[in-house]
């Protein structure tokens, strides 16, 4: 069976399932659409949180991120796991006690503010907007690439079948399907790294092979670090930027992992304040799986990568690849323009080396190299891994169908934060209070779907900055929402006031140090300073910024918040209350 | 009795904040200290190949995170009882 009918077959397979959890799980209640009736097991939430949050970013990209950053790519896989650790101690259970639907929703409360409330929504929205085209253009692109549909038509694939379980099911069909969907990339993920370790290192547990040798008593991370370094890269496993900008950007995304509203609203499913805490666990365990894989897939692709362009002696002539010798992999690769090879000395054979380091330009001279001659798409590091192990047709559709359920499980998740923040928060929280249940229900399936529809509008027309509003989700979700929710658990002097002046001072500094290097409204030519490290503050980068906009929130409200009025009596009581599980 | 509960609360409310000020040590000496900090360090002990602060910063503070959350859901279920606020 040739494998774009396999594909098909297997991605179809898993969209029937997604369809079939959605009729079974349709939304009955407010209570159900935003919540899931507060009835999902902690171990299910916590798949459903892994799925949720690990993107189309974290399956297809991440592991190519590592492969060519090597340590410095370690903060991504402390940052995205780290937040968790903030999110279970400071955040879910005591949320999960106020027992609400949506993260403005405590806000409002909390700091007895309509506006707070509203501020919270335009950043829930900024962020989850943001994200959500991200995962749009994975989906289009995993359609266009590998289901030979046009990139438009892979969108409204897409579109329709997160459409159909969000609108019907709310967050009860999206946990049931995001389950399924976890179950799906997991596997997708692991059974190719499995093979590539079993390959590379002769260990079958990728984790253990990062520990292995690839002969010779060679161990693989020496044999990695010496031959990078005998092309003119920077050793794989040493720092290359600098510890300051490292330490704020691990901590920007760690505290904007643990602030962002679609992950934190997972928590509000589960039955108890312990099962909150449990689940956050959980969903750790679940994110670990496919965290600790992808350091190894990293290494070992890269690894085998280099390996294939290089199999003799470096400066050899017949040390690298002749180009009419490439595997099958490579050519097919190199339809789609993911892999790229420009011979510039004209010697037939494929030079890869570092043509950007002046120390090593004398012996790339000698060598006979006139520039390097192979570009590599990060992504493909984990597309083409199951190609590459040399694994029958079905293991490829299965790596599509992971990718598509991970960008899907994602988008599902935001969609469902901006929907009933506009439901919730917006309509029935400022514009009309009085609304009934049903026509709450009926106004949360509408925003549901005017969120699709414009989540698929910006998928078809991609703002040309989509890629650097990223930073500024997790800088907004940094520098707003955490410090504000953590201060609203663990300080009950603060007050509104001091909530407003952090929220908009945090959000304020972000968003300017951000606009300064990005462009103001990331108008291209607006930047004041070049996005380099050299002219960065101190060396930290836009990306960074978040966790010093967090700081500067927190001093704000504190020192706004003692300087007046303290909150009303039942709002102390309120905090008293959300403090301890249960009242005794 | 009223003063007596708000009393009982308050004990659980510092002996929870005491533990979360423990666990956050822990994180972020695992994280910043041996997995950035302290990386370039701990990467002269190299075992199979492998140095030991590229391996916490990629691998071992994943399962320190995962450890740590979980020693905080055992820790705090016992306050919970020993309060006497837990849920049944």
């Amino acid at each position: 069976m040739d494998l774009t009918l396999t594909t098909y077959l297997i991605v179809g397979a898993t969209f029937a399932l997604y369809i079939g959890i959605a009729i079974w799980a349709k939304a009955g209640s407010t209570g159900e659409f935003y919540v899931a009736g507060k009835g999902v097991n902690p171990v299910a939430n916590g798949m459903a949180t892994a799925a949720d949050w690990m993107s189309a970013a974290s399956f297809i990209s991440m592991a190519g991120l590592i492969a060519f950053l090597g340590y410095d790519a370690s903060v991504y896989l402390m940052g995205w796991t780290g937040g968790y650790v903030l999110l279970a101690l400071l955040l879910a259970p005591y949320l999960r006690k106020f027992g609400k639907f949506t993260v403005p929703e405590f806000i409002g409360d909390r700091f007895y503010s309509k506006p707070a409330r509203v501020i919270a929504v335009i950043a829930l929205i900024v962020a989850s907007v943001t994200y959500v085209i991200g995962q749009m253009k994975g989906i289009g692109v995993a359609f266009s690439r590998f289901l030979e549909t046009s990139y438009e038509v892979g969108l409204f694939a897409g579109m329709a079948i997160v459409f159909f379980y969000a609108v019907i099911g709310g967050m009860k069909g999206i946990t049931y399907t995001q389950i399924a969907q976890y179950c799906v990339m997991i596997f997708a993920y692991t059974v190719p790294a499995i093979f590539i370790a079993l390959a590379i290192t002769g260990n079958p547990i990728p984790q253990l092979g990062l520990f292995g040798s690839v002969g010779e008593g060679t161990y693989l991370l020496e044999r990695l670090d010496n031959i990078l370094v005998d092309l003119g890269f920077s050793q794989y496993t040493v720092m290359k930027g600098t510890t300051l900008n490292m330490f704020f950007l691990t901590m920007s995304l760690m505290i904007g992992t643990a602030g962002l509203p679609h992950v934190i609203i997972r928590f509000f499913t589960v039955p108890r304040v312990r099962d909150a805490r449990l689940s956050a666990g959980w969903t750790l365990v679940f994110i670990a799986i496919l965290y600790t894989t992808a350091p190894a897939v990293g290494a070992m692709s890269f690894y085998n990568l280099i390996n294939t362009v290089q199999p003799g002696e470096i400066g050899a002539e017949e040390g690298n690849l002749a180009y009419e010798n490439v595997p099958g992999w490579f050519s097919r690769w190199e339809e789609t323009g993911l892999l790229g090879f420009d011979d510039k000395n004209g010697d037939g054979r494929i030079q890869y080396y570092n043509d950007d380091s002046e120390a090593f330009a004398d012996t790339a001279a000698e060598y006979g190299w006139e520039g390097n001659e192979l570009t590599v798409d990060r992504d493909i590091m984990v597309m083409a891994n199951p190609e590459i192990a040399q694994l029958p047709a079905w293991v490829i559709a299965l790596t599509v169908a992971g990718g598509l359920a991970a960008a899907l499980s994602t988008a599902a998740g935001l969609l469902m934060a901006i929907s009933s923040a506009v439901s919730h928060d917006l309509i029935k929280g400022v514009i009309n209070p009085g609304i009934s249940e049903k026509g709450e229900l009926l106004a949360a399936r509408v925003a549901m779907a005017g969120a699709v529809l414009v989540a698929g509008y910006l998928g078809l027309n991609p703002p040309g900055f989509a890629a650097q509003v990223v930073a500024l989700a997790f800088g907004l979700a940094a520098s707003s929402l955490f410090p504000v929710l953590m201060l609203g658990i663990f300080n009950r002097r603060m007050n509104s006031a001091g909530a407003m002046a952090g929220m908009l001072s945090g959000l304020g500094f972000t968003m300017i140090y951000v606009f300064v290097y990005k462009g103001w409204f990331f108008i291209p030519g607006t930047n004041m300073l070049p996005d380099t490290p050299e002219h960065w503050v101190m060396g930290i980068g836009p990306q960074s910024i978040g966790a010093v906009g967090a700081i500067i929130n927190v001093v704000v409200a504190t020192l706004v918040s003692r300087a007046t009025a303290p909150p009303p009596k039942d709002i102390q009581e309120l905090v008293e209350s959300i403090r301890v599980p249960r009242a005794s | 009795m009223a003063s007596g509960k708000q009393e009982a609360a308050m004990a659980y409310w510092k002996e929870n904040v005491r533990l979360l000020i423990t666990l956050l040590i822990i994180w972020f000496v695992v994280s910043y200290g041996l997995g950035i900090i302290l990386a370039p360090v701990l990467n002269n002990i190299v075992i199979s190949g492998v140095p030991l602060g590229f391996w916490i910063a990629q691998q071992g503070a994943i399962y320190a995170f995962i450890a740590l959350i979980f020693v905080y859901v055992f820790k705090m279920n016992a306050l919970d009882r020993k309060y006497d606020v837990h849920e049944e």
